[in-house]
Formats: structure tokens, C-alpha cells, sequence
């Protein structure tokens, strides 16, 4: 068989094939080690892989075999997926901070035959559930250290399966084309990849994705934004999840961009800063940590420093988007906002090490208006994006020139997007996934026999803009009596981007009207406190303070004022609010570990005060059982006010003090 | 975690013993005719109460202190004076009770420091920071990128020590003292003060320093169980006494140690 297969590249082996021959000496990917960046060109990386493959095949790893991939972005990792695809093996990535419990129900669930770990951290969990894994066949790993004196006889590092597979392609002339055959034998319909979503409730699923289903959702983002080999990313979010797998694999093979891997997971900024990536993805806490980082080290600056960076920032709110959407602005403005770019944006940006990202992305959840409108003021074209594991990522995105911060966009190329009667998105598009693994019934829930796919999630087409916009999950949206759709997520999110707020629980399914118990975010507030002469003793003192109160009441009628602005919600205006006395906590179950609020839950816990929200109290007792760090229990006894909110928007609003 | 019993290939012959050794000041006895030894690639404690001669010992086998009598083997040569810079050229390191870092300069010049002993052009030639000096120099850096990589601080590598919590603090102390390659490394509290997480994560780097680099190291710690967990041996001490010596379940049974912990008048 000859070196170059014939025919279209519809396999990712196929790809990396290609692109060894049309980008040859152009980087495919990066990786810091020592301090020092080292690369390999698109011709290294298919030696590399290939190497790896052979490695594999001498293995014993055969056509449909499962191979589990644990760990961070590294590039063995990576080519660890291409190695398995050649052979027509399907790889599944594993979240690196998966507890042993989720990652051992995985492995056996998609009955993979290798795993490959990247560092002791990963091959210790491994052993720890070595009994219940009943395929798994031998273990592979990156990282040497710690790891010397483990017992061998069922492990291996990479660098050993290559020698292994150099040695073969040397010593067997057969052995290339034999492997060759092999990548020639995957087609468009193979299974490329099974991603588990880390589900709220029950078990992870496996997500079936075929090799079309990958590269024509990739092809398609690639085209939506321009992407070509000349671009370039950071690899640092899960290699299990679904995005990082379209971004930092689909993406690149398909237009041959640079992927590049950070040396560790806390030296990212300054990494991405090095690259210097142009086209970057990530989720909302992300964009909100550089700003708070920003803000402290401001802080602390020079008087003079600091009111340059003041007066940029407020000219840079002002024009800074109408600039990037290529909107008329008066030649003066244009000017200062010139010089603001040489003296503060132009070095901020650096600083994020994002000066030359020309796309960047944030998904995941809601991001904050005012977060998203900074980094837009400054020039960087960041924009909002909705996706599904079951989608192969892209559902909808907004296109340049079209961005608002409450959208997720209008639907991607080939994608079709409708809304249910009962308020639910559903999407079709070639990036359909095939299935759920070994779950048909889960699968037909999901998945119409036509071809359209329930995402879950509630939402509704704007009028004005023809964007999406997402409200909450489909099964937490409820009505009021009088009908209103009611959507607590959204509601509670609107309230959450104010920095006073840290966490709003909303109430209104089956009730007259809404009501939301807010908790104050302590830093802000005692800082707020601080500039303004409020004293206190204690959390729970100034949480019931009446001029906390005030500024909270402020934040609630803006929420309001902007409810009243869309006519779906209009009617779910807050009616009543309240203060907790003491902060949610996953300790006391009233949050998830992943610190999303039990709204049930916390019904149940704090009854006395839904009941006087909705019976008209305006005080209210109340005896709580808090948990201590350490555990011991003890009782909170707390009176919290109740306070009403004019729910017309137009009414003149209080001034927050 | 260290399997209970049976010899261990990691360790081998005596490094270092201490004979007989008494040390006072002035009329306060600090150490009491104590012996000891370190066996090349083992972990070792020295534990006791405030006061029983810990540091004084640490002191002693690097020579900072000389004791009043007793006798001192070192990779098999006696002496019973030695000056601390002979020490640390002879292959002895040591991080301190409290860290000792040069505060203003960044982690990585810090942990180069570590390897001014191994530097071996003139003046001149650093001065000039060209040609032999200038491969040395790179030599060495990635000697101490190795250094980082291990203790994983690659995002502190340009930040100037002072400005870094305690317990990135002591890392970076670790970082020098494995710099200067010591066969023997004298580790005097390095979980003081730490919180449960950094504890853990330090008795990782001990254990892992100890098994990558197979350097020996001697340790004073409080942390009863970080003792046992870690060290092959351990020897006791109270009131510049040794009253016990032997592995952590020896140790942990034995009388004396019992009531001098749970402080029985002597």
C-alpha cells in the first residue's frame, strides 16, 4: 500500500496524514516543560503518533477497542487519541479530577482495555479501583516520577510503546503499510470519540460521537470565524470535555493551527501571553477573575496610575464597543481612545495575554453584562456561544457585528434551531451525536427519530435580533397561578452579576407572585459598608442592616426594570425579597459541591420565611442548625426582615445610599 | 508511606554517625552524650519536647556548632570540628526553623543560589557571563528547572520570594537545599506553621526528593504524624538525652517516649 492513502481525509489519522504533507513544517503543537517551549511541526507529530500507534498495535490494541484517557492537556495525551483513531479504536477522555468512584464507573461502562494516565496523581486512582476494573488490560503513563518503583507488569510509559513502535517500523518493512492499511479501513461513520457529561443527576452518560459528526461541526466553526493555520490557542480546559476536544483537536487537524500546552495549570495567563493566541475559549469565571485580579492590583497603584486607568476605562465603556462594532464615533473620541489603547488597554490586554486574540469565546453559563462588556470595550472581540456535548459543541453563536450580552446567538452553519410550545430548544445539525453508549432508552428521550435533539433547556427567539436566548433549564421553569412563565435561573443570574449579591434563590412555581432570598457577597458589602460609615459586629448584623436593605432593594428594582423590558417575563417581576442571615453552604447541603443552589432544599430548611414571604410578615423568626468546618452542630437563631418591592418599572427608583 | 519491615533496597550503609557526642552552653547541658546514626538513603527523625536538643544536634552535624566531646563520621571521615561552608561542600544542606531566603530575589535566583557551590569559572568569567561561563550558567539552569518542575512552583519561578506565602516560601528553601545535590539534607521543621493541606503536600515533596533524587534526609518535625508516616527511623530525644531510637512502631510503643510526651516527671 502506498505512503499516501488516497482519497478525501474523513478520519482524523487521515487528517494528520494530510496536513503532514500540505503544513509539513508549520507548528501542530507546543508544550512547555523546564521553561522552555518545545514543538513539533505537523511531520514530527505524525512520526510521533505513528510511533505511538504502532506501539499500540503491538499492544494488542484492535479495531473497537475502548482506550480511557486520564489527565491534563498534555501532548501525548492528545496524540494518544489521534494513535488509538489510526487503529480504529475509539479513545475516551476522563475529566483529570474525576474522584475514583466516578472515573472506575467510566472505565468499566465503556469497557476500555487500556488506560493511559498522565502522572502518578492519575495511576494511584487507577490502582485504587484496580479490582472492579474488569478489562482494562495494561496502563500507560506520561509522567515517570514517582512512579519507579511500581510494579510493571501491568504498566507502561509512553516513551516505551513508542521505542516499541520505532523498533518495529525499523526492523519489519511490512509494518508501515500494515499500518497504513489500518488508518486507510476508518471511515466517515466510525465512531471517533465517546465523551461522558458529567451529569447533575445519575450517572455520566457516554456520548457517541462519529468522525462526521466532529469534523464537519469543526469545518463549520472554522468557517463561521475564519480560522485558518495561521491561528493559534492554549490547550487548558478537560481533554473530557467536549469543547476543549472541538478546539484543541477537531479544530486544528481540520484547519492546522498550533495547539499549544501550558506547563502547568497556574502559569496559563503567562503562557497564553508568550503564544500569543488568537483565538481563545472560556468559561465566565475565568474573564471575571482577570478583572478582579486587575481591580486588587489597581488598588494598590499610584494615585496618578490610578486615575489614568479610571479615566481610559470610563471613555473606554463609553465608545470602546461602538469602535469594535464598527460604528460611527466622532474623530475625538476615536483619538483618546487611540491613546488609552497605548497607554492602558494596549498593556491590560498583554497583561491577560490576550493582545492578539482576534475570536474569543465564553460559553458554559451566563457571563456577567458588565464582565463581557469590558473585555468588548477594550477591543477584544469576545463573544457568547451555546453548545451541547450532543451537539459536537456548536449550536448557536453570535457573528461578528452582531453581539448583545443577554444573547447566545443566531444558529450555527447547517444548524436548525426551533423552540417547543412548551418553551424547550431543540437543534438538528450534522453534529448530531449518534447515541448514548449502551443507553438506547436515554437516547430516544433525547433524540426524535427525525433527527432533532431536546436540549434541555428553556428558551425563546428574540424578535428584534432573531438570537436565541436561554432562560433556565427546561424542568425548573414553572408558572405562576395566573400562568406567567416563571424561570428561576434566569432570574437569580440577573440578580447575581450585581458584586453585593452572592447567591439568590427564587421562588414563584405555583404561587401568586416572586420572591427571592439573596444572600450578601461579605467583601463586597463590608467594603461597601466600609466607605460609608454602616457599623457592624457580624455577618448576620449586616445582613440585617436597613441600609444594606436599601442597597440591595436598589439592585432588585433594576432586575425588575429589566424583566419588565422583555415581554415573556415581564409578568415574573420580584414582589417581595429577603436577606438570609447566614451564607448558603454545600456543608449544610442548601448548595451542590458545584455550588448551584437547592432550591427544594432550601424551601424545606427555611419554610418559616417562605411562608411569611408570601403571607405578608415583615418579620420573621427563625432557629437554623448550622454545620462548623469541623463539624460539630450548632443552632442560629436569627429575626429577618422582609422587605416589598415596587414591582413598575417606571416608578422612580430609591437611590441605592 | 513506607511498607512496614523487611530491608529496604533504598537504603544502605551508615552516611553519617554521631559518637558520644555532649555539647553545652556554659553550664546549660544542650546535648548529653548522644549517638546516633543516618544510613545513606534513608529518611531519619529526630524528635523530642521543646527543648530537648533538636536543633543543637542539627547544628552539630553540620557544624555549626563544635561539640565539647564526642566524634563525628561523615562519608567515613572523623572529625570532630568542621566549618558550616565545609559542610555544605562536603555535601550537607539544610532548610532552617524559620525560612532564610534572600526575600527580593525571585525563586528561581534563589534556588541558583542553591548551586553557587557547584560553579566552578572564576570570577571573571561570570562577571563577563560569556563563553564557558555562560554554558555553565545554562548547565546549571536547567538543573534548576528540573528543581522546579519537581516541586511544580513553575508559576512563582520570576516572583520575588518576599512576596510569597509561607508555605510557597519553604518550597522554594527545599528547591535550594536540593539545588547544592547534598547527600545528606537536614530539614529542620519544614511543616511548621503550615495548614493540613500544605503539610501534605510537603511530605510529598520529602518523600519524593528522597525517592527521585535518592538524597538522605534528616528531619526535625512536631507533627507526630507526619513523623511516622515518613521516616524509616526515628530517634528521640529529651532533655538532651536519647531515650529512644528505632523504626516510628518501635518508637510509638516505647515507654520513655510515652512519658516523655505526656510530660511524667523525671
Amino acid at each position: 500500500m502506498a505512503d499516501n492513502a488516497a482519497g478525501v481525509a474523513d478520519t482524523f489519522p487521515k487528517l494528520l496524514l494530510r496536513n503532514a504533507e500540505r503544513f509539513r513544517s508549520l507548528p501542530a503543537m507546543r508544550h512547555k516543560d523546564l521553561g522552555i517551549w518545545f514543538t513539533w511541526t505537523w511531520a514530527q507529530m505524525r512520526d510521533e503518533v505513528r510511533a505511538f500507534s504502532v506501539g499500540l498495535m503491538e499492544l494488542g490494541l484492535r479495531r473497537g477497542d475502548k482506550i480511557a484517557i486520564i489527565g491534563k492537556n498534555k501532548p501525548r495525551l492528545y496524540w494518544a487519541m489521534c494513535a488509538a483513531q489510526a487503529l480504529g479504536a475509539v479513545p475516551v477522555p476522563i475529566y483529570a479530577d474525576s474522584v475514583a468512584d466516578e472515573m472506575a464507573y467510566v472505565i468499566e461502562h465503556s469497557e476500555a482495555t487500556f488506560a493511559i494516565a498522565e502522572d502518578q496523581e492519575q495511576v494511584d486512582k487507577l490502582l485504587s479501583i484496580a479490582d472492579r476494573l474488569t478489562h482494562i488490560r495494561m496502563t500507560l503513563y506520561d509522567e515517570l516520577r514517582g512512579l519507579r518503583d511500581y510494579d510493571h507488569a501491568h504498566m507502561m510509559s509512553i516513551d516505551d510503546v513508542q521505542k516499541i513502535g520505532r523498533d518495529k517500523l525499523a526492523s519489519d518493512p511490512g509494518a508501515l503499510a500494515q499500518w497504513q492499511a489500518e488508518v486507510d479501513k476508518g471511515s466517515a461513520s466510525d465512531l471517533a470519540i465517546i465523551l461522558y457529561t458529567s451529569g447533575t443527576t445519575g450517572r455520566p452518560k457516554g456520548v457517541m460521537l462519529s468522525n462526521a459528526n466532529v469534523m464537519i461541526s469543526a469545518d463549520n466553526g472554522n468557517k463561521f470565524d475564519n480560522l485558518t493555520e495561521k491561528d493559534s490557542v492554549i490547550a487548558y480546559l478537560p481533554i473530557a470535555w467536549v469543547g476543549d476536544h472541538i478546539f484543541s483537536y477537531a479544530q486544528s487537524y481540520m484547519a492546522g493551527y498550533c495547539v499549544s500546552c501550558p506547563e502547568a495549570a497556574e502559569t496559563v495567563t503567562e503562557d497564553r501571553r508568550e503564544i500569543g493566541t488568537t483565538y481563545a475559549f472560556a468559561p465566565p469565571r475565568i474573564y471575571e477573575n482577570l478583572i478582579t485580579l486587575t481591580m486588587v492590583r489597581m488598588a494598590d497603584a499610584s494615585r496618578l496610575k490610578k486615575a489614568m486607568f479610571d479615566y481610559f476605562i470610563e471613555h473606554a465603556r463609553k465608545w470602546g464597543e461602538k469602535i469594535l462594532n464598527k460604528e460611527p464615533v466622532p474623530l475625538g473620541a476615536r483619538i483618546i481612545y487611540g491613546l488609552g489603547e497605548f497607554l492602558v488597554y494596549g498593556p491590560l490586554k498583554n497583561r491577560f495575554g490576550i493582545s492578539k486574540v482576534r475570536i474569543g469565546y465564553t460559553a458554559g453559563e451566563a457571563i456577567g453584562p458588565e464582565i463581557f462588556r469590558f473585555f468588548r470595550s477594550l477591543g477584544i472581540n469576545l463573544k457568547q456561544l451555546y453548545g451541547q456535548t450532543e451537539a459536537s459543541v456548536y449550536i448557536t453563536a453570535q457573528p461578528d457585528g452582531e453581539i448583545y450580552a443577554d444573547t447566545v446567538g443566531k444558529p450555527n452553519i447547517d444548524v436548525e434551531v426551533k423552540v417547543s410550545p412548551d418553551g424547550e430548544v431543540l437543534f438538528r445539525s450534522p453534529g448530531v451525536f449518534q447515541g448514548y453508549y449502551k443507553d438506547p432508552e436515554k437516547t430516544a428521550e433525547v433524540k426524535t427519530p427525525d433527527g432533532w435533539v431536546h436540549t434541555g433547556d428553556a428558551g425563546f427567539m428574540d424578535e428584534k435580533s432573531g438570537h436565541l436566548k436561554i432562560i433556565d433549564r427546561a424542568k425548573d421553569v414553572g408558572r405562576l397561578n395566573d400562568g406567567t412563565l416563571f424561570a428561576p435561573k434566569y432570574i437569580e443570574n440577573k440578580l447575581k452579576f450585581f458584586p453585593n449579591i452572592r447567591e439568590a434563590v427564587a421562588y414563584g412555581d405555583k404561587r401568586d407572585f416572586v420572591c427571592v432570598m439573596l444572600n450578601i457577597d461579605l467583601t463586597a458589602v463590608s467594603s461597601w459598608a466600609e466607605r460609608n460609615g454602616v457599623v457592624y459586629a457580624s455577618y448576620q448584623e449586616l445582613a440585617s442592616h436597613p441600609r444594606v436593605y436599601d442597597l440591595l432593594r436598589g439592585h432588585v428594582e433594576e432586575v425588575n426594570r429589566s424583566l419588565a423590558e422583555e415581554k415573556v417575563m415581564a409578568g415574573a417581576q420580584i414582589r417581595r425579597f429577603l436577606i438570609l442571615h447566614k451564607e448558603l453552604d454545600a456543608d449544610d447541603g442548601e448548595l451542590t459541591r458545584t455550588l448551584k443552589v437547592r432550591r427544594g432544599f432550601i424551601a424545606d430548611r427555611y419554610e418559616p420565611l417562605i411562608k411569611g414571604l408570601y403571607e405578608g410578615a415583615s418579620e420573621v423568626d427563625i432557629a437554623t442548625e448550622v454545620t462548623f468546618e469541623d463539624g460539630r452542630k450548632g443552632t442560629l437563631g436569627a429575626r429577618v426582615r422582609i422587605a416589598d418591592v415596587m414591582p413598575m418599572p417606571a416608578a422612580p427608583m430609591e437611590k441605592a445610599a | 508511606m513506607r511498607a512496614p519491615g523487611g530491608p529496604d533496597a533504598r537504603i544502605g550503609d551508615v552516611l553519617l554517625s554521631v559518637e558520644n557526642v555532649s555539647l553545652s552552653f556554659g553550664g546549660v547541658k544542650a546535648i548529653s552524650d548522644v549517638s546516633l546514626d543516618i544510613r545513606k538513603g534513608e529518611i531519619r527523625a529526630i524528635i523530642g519536647p521543646n527543648g530537648a536538643g533538636k536543633t543543637s544536634m542539627l547544628n552539630v552535624i553540620n557544624g555549626f556548632y563544635t561539640p565539647q566531646r564526642g566524634r563525628i563520621t561523615f562519608r567515613g571521615q572523623t572529625r570532630s570540628k568542621m566549618r558550616p561552608h565545609e559542610a555544605a561542600e562536603g555535601g550537607i544542606a539544610r532548610t532552617f526553623q524559620n525560612v532564610a531566603l534572600f526575600r527580593g530575589m525571585s525563586a528561581l535566583d534563589n534556588i541558583m543560589a542553591g548551586r553557587t557551590l557547584k560553579m566552578h569559572k572564576n570570577l571573571f568569567w561570570q562577571l563577563l557571563r560569556w563563553g564557558p561561563a555562560m554554558a555553565e550558567e545554562v548547565a546549571h539552569r536547567r538543573e534548576v528547572e528540573e528543581i522546579i518542575d519537581f516541586l511544580k512552583i513553575q508559576d512563582i519561578r520570576r516572583v520575588p520570594v518576599g512576596r510569597l506565602p509561607y508555605g510557597l516560601q519553604k518550597r522554594v528553601e527545599l528547591g535550594r537545599a536540593l539545588a547544592m545535590e547534598p547527600d545528606l539534607l537536614l530539614l529542620d521543621e519544614p511543616m511548621a506553621g503550615m495548614n493540613l493541606e500544605e503539610k501534605e503536600d510537603m511530605s510529598r515533596y520529602i518523600l519524593d526528593a528522597n525517592e527521585h533524587f535518592g538524597t538522605t534526609i534528616a528531619l526535625i518535625e512536631h507533627d507526630m504524624g507526619v513523623v511516622m508516616d515518613l521516616s524509616d527511623r526515628v530517634v528521640v530525644l529529651d532533655h538532651g538525652i536519647k531515650i529512644a531510637d528505632g523504626t516510628p512502631a518501635e518508637v510509638k510503643n516505647d515507654q520513655a517516649v510515652i512519658d516523655a510526651y505526656l510530660g511524667v516527671a523525671h
